[in-house]
């Protein structure tokens, strides 16, 4: 009969949408707009500091940009968008990791601790305004408008009778989907792993607080919020990591010849 | 108070929540499920092929990311759901 114990006393509320939507700092400027710009200025700071003085045996600054940097153009441009042309778009994806990355791991900083990421708008904007137009554009521009709508909704090899049912899916998918899905995808991410701090942090304050005899459960609760904000610094690194991911290898598939 | 009673109080004529819950639980089986399997067949292609292992794992999360999205619309759906309660 714990929870009709529990019930009678203060009732604990879980936490909700709600708990996302912080009372403006200034009226009109919110905590999301100023970690955006605040992430903007770290990563410039960052890779301006890093860069300044470029020594050819680096030091342990100039290395770390340099791994960042070999990891975006390596790992994720070059593997996704090919040899041939993954150069021009080496900026574009490495500072889509950047910004992702360290927007999703303000989530995590102490005094923050709030991913920019878990408000929708965000990752839609990056999805929507940058990475879409972007890579329509460069396929348009690779295949011609007509080469390209068919480039991107007829598959190759596909017998001509199940075409009237596929172009449809793949134009929707490519076209409607795609973006959403991007940015979604991160949003969900975010947004959960923030949920879920909340919930065992403040089910164990709860019970600390008021919880009667369980409050020998407590500890349990908090040491499931360490365990699982360990779990989610390795979310936010694979979300950022997945959508310059994903970015590039929407590029690469605009881009290529024939598939 | 029976247990009739219990519920009768508990229920406030509201089930959508926790219907939203159950139909987020069922909709996570899936990606689950997927998720699992590509996982599964990184592990067996690395063990045949450790060189392999990069190329594999590449390919691995971009298939995850495609599978992991169904879980999380799930999610935001959940929330949706809930919205009005």
């Amino acid at each position: 009969m714990t929870t009709m114990v529990l019930a009678e006393g203060d009732k604990f509320v879980a936490p909700g949408v709600a708990d996302f939507f912080l009372p403006d700092i200034v009226p009109g400027v919110t905590k999301p707009m100023v970690l955006l710009v605040l992430s903007i200025v770290i990563i410039g700071a960052f890779f301006l500091a890093a860069s300044r003085n470029m020594k050819l045996i680096p030091g342990k600054f100039q290395f770390a940009a340099e791994s960042v940097y070999d990891f975006g153009r390596n790992n994720i441009a070059r593997e996704q968008i090919g040899a041939k042309d993954f150069k021009p778009f080496i900026p574009l994806i490495l500072t889509i990791f950047c910004f992702v990355l360290v927007n999703n791991l303000f989530g995590l900083i102490p005094l923050v601790q709030f991913p920019t990421m878990s408000h929708i708008g965000f990752p839609l904007a990056v999805s929507l305004l940058v990475v879409y137009p972007v890579y329509h554009f460069v396929g348009f521009k690779r295949h011609g408008f007509v080469g390209y709508l068919k480039h991107q909704t007829v598959p190759p090899g596909a017998p001509w009778f199940v075409l009237p049912l596929l172009i449809p899916i793949e134009f929707f998918q490519k076209f409607i989907l795609n973006p959403l899905t991007l940015a979604i995808r991160v949003f969900a991410a975010m947004f959960a792993g923030h949920l879920l701090l909340l919930v065992f942090t403040l089910a164990g304050e709860f019970l600390l607080l008021n919880g009667g005899l369980t409050v020998i459960v407590a500890p349990v609760s908090f040491a499931f919020a360490l365990a699982l904000t360990f779990l989610e610094a390795l979310i936010m690194c694979l979300q950022a990591y997945i959508f310059a991911l994903l970015s590039a290898s929407y590029i690469g598939m605009a881009l290529a010849e024939e598939h | 108070m029976s247990a009739l009673q219990i519920a009768q109080t508990a229920f406030n004529g509201n089930i959508n929540p926790g219907l939203a819950a159950i139909g987020y639980g069922l909709a996570a089986i899936g990606p689950g499920i997927g998720v699992g399997l590509i996982f599964s067949s990184v592990i067996s292609g690395t063990a045949r092929q450790p060189e392999a292992r990069g190329v594999l794992l590449g390919l691995a999360w971009t298939t995850f990311a495609i599978v992991e999205v169904l879980a999380l619309i799930g999610f935001v759906v959940y929330f949706i759901a809930t919205a009005g309660a």
